[in-house]
């Protein structure tokens, strides 16, 4: 599949009708997820036959581009029964069977899934001043990302928090590799916001063992 | 929620020391046809809890002709791979609730998704 039909087919992925801003909910962009996961697809060959899984799932953009790149099976996780009921329908839209999901606080799983899945995915919450007792809210999703996956963890984090991020990514014994630099461009979904659209730089990275 | 899932699923509640496997009482069960991939099967049986498979198969009624004990050279094995590929990935539990098997705290099933969500201070 070219990145162009990816991106196409991704367009269909329905978003929040109700966005929460305290979970910082926004559709990750067909165009970036397609990135991303055309990446991982082409040059890692961590989701065919993998078994994927999808941290902050929301309505599933990330998950159904990967379960249309043939994942084994790729499981979402997501805290709002809202976003997965809609997650729901998109599956069913796309008619995919290799998809699952469970409602929990990705920061409470703990241990569990450790070193179960191949690959684990995610665009997860930045932490913004609205929920800042979870200003590190990207850190507790990455290290438990880490420890379920077995291969790599590939997510989108702040450019600002890169070395911060790389720090932490040598405290827990990763190599971290930052495959691309992405502008995010995040519409005006919250009626606060003064601008049209708010321009944020992220960067794709991979995780891996050292 | 698939099989799969569930070999993996734990319950956390406070003071739980072993929370696994979740028991399943399922009120609505579904089978959804999944392409087979003897490879994708074969590379997760080593992931895999098999008693707790098992018991979970046995819940649903659906252990049919799966071993208790996993065959050697399974690897091999097509048929083998084709019935635990359809425990695992084609039979879906859409409603019910999984028992921590320790506490008996229930985490309901609803719409084929499982809720893990603990209250304040469980």
């Amino acid at each position: 599949m070219k990145l162009k039909e990816l991106e196409s087919c991704l367009q269909q992925v329905d978003g929040f009708e109700e966005p929460k801003i305290l979970l910082e909910q926004y559709l990750t962009s067909p165009h970036i997820a397609g990135c991303m996961l055309y990446t991982i697809h082409n040059t890692f060959d961590d989701i065919q036959h993998k078994l994927v899984a999808d941290l902050g799932c929301g309505c599933g953009v990330l998950s159904i581009g990967a379960a249309v790149l043939d994942a084994g099976l790729c499981v979402g996780f997501d805290i709002d029964e809202d976003a997965l009921d809609i997650f729901k329908g998109n599956v069913e839209d796309f008619e995919l069977s290799n998809i699952d999901m469970v409602q929990c606080d990705v920061c409470s799983i703990g241990s569990s899934f450790a070193k179960k899945f191949d690959t684990v995915i995610m665009n997860p919450p930045f932490g913004t001043k609205h929920n800042q007792g979870k200003s590190h809210l990207c850190c507790c999703f990455l290290k438990t990302a880490i420890s379920m996956a077995n291969t790599a963890v590939y997510s989108l984090h702040k450019t600002s928090t890169r070395d911060h991020i790389q720090k932490k990514a040598n405290d827990w014994k990763m190599k971290m590799e930052v495959i691309a630099e992405l502008r995010y461009d995040l519409p005006a979904s919250y009626k606060f916001h003064k601008k049209k659209s708010v321009d944020i730089q992220v960067d794709f990275i991979r995780f891996t063992p050292t | 929620m698939k099989l799969l899932t569930h070999n993996m699923l734990t319950s956390h509640v406070k003071g739980v020391t072993k929370g696994y496997p979740l028991i399943i009482k399922a009120t609505e069960v579904k089978v959804n046809e999944l392409e087979f991939n003897a490879q994708f099967v074969s590379r997760m049986i080593p992931k895999l809890e098999w008693s707790a498979l098992i018991q979970a198969a046995e819940w649903l009624g659906q252990s049919q002709d799966l071993p208790s004990a996993l065959i050697p050279d399974y690897e091999n094995d097509e048929e083998f791979l084709r019935k635990v590929h359809r425990i695992l990935l084609e039979v879906e539990v859409i409603e019910g609730c999984l028992q921590c098997p320790e506490s008996g705290r229930e985490f309901p099933i609803s719409k084929g998704v499982p809720n893990m969500l603990l209250n304040e201070g469980e």
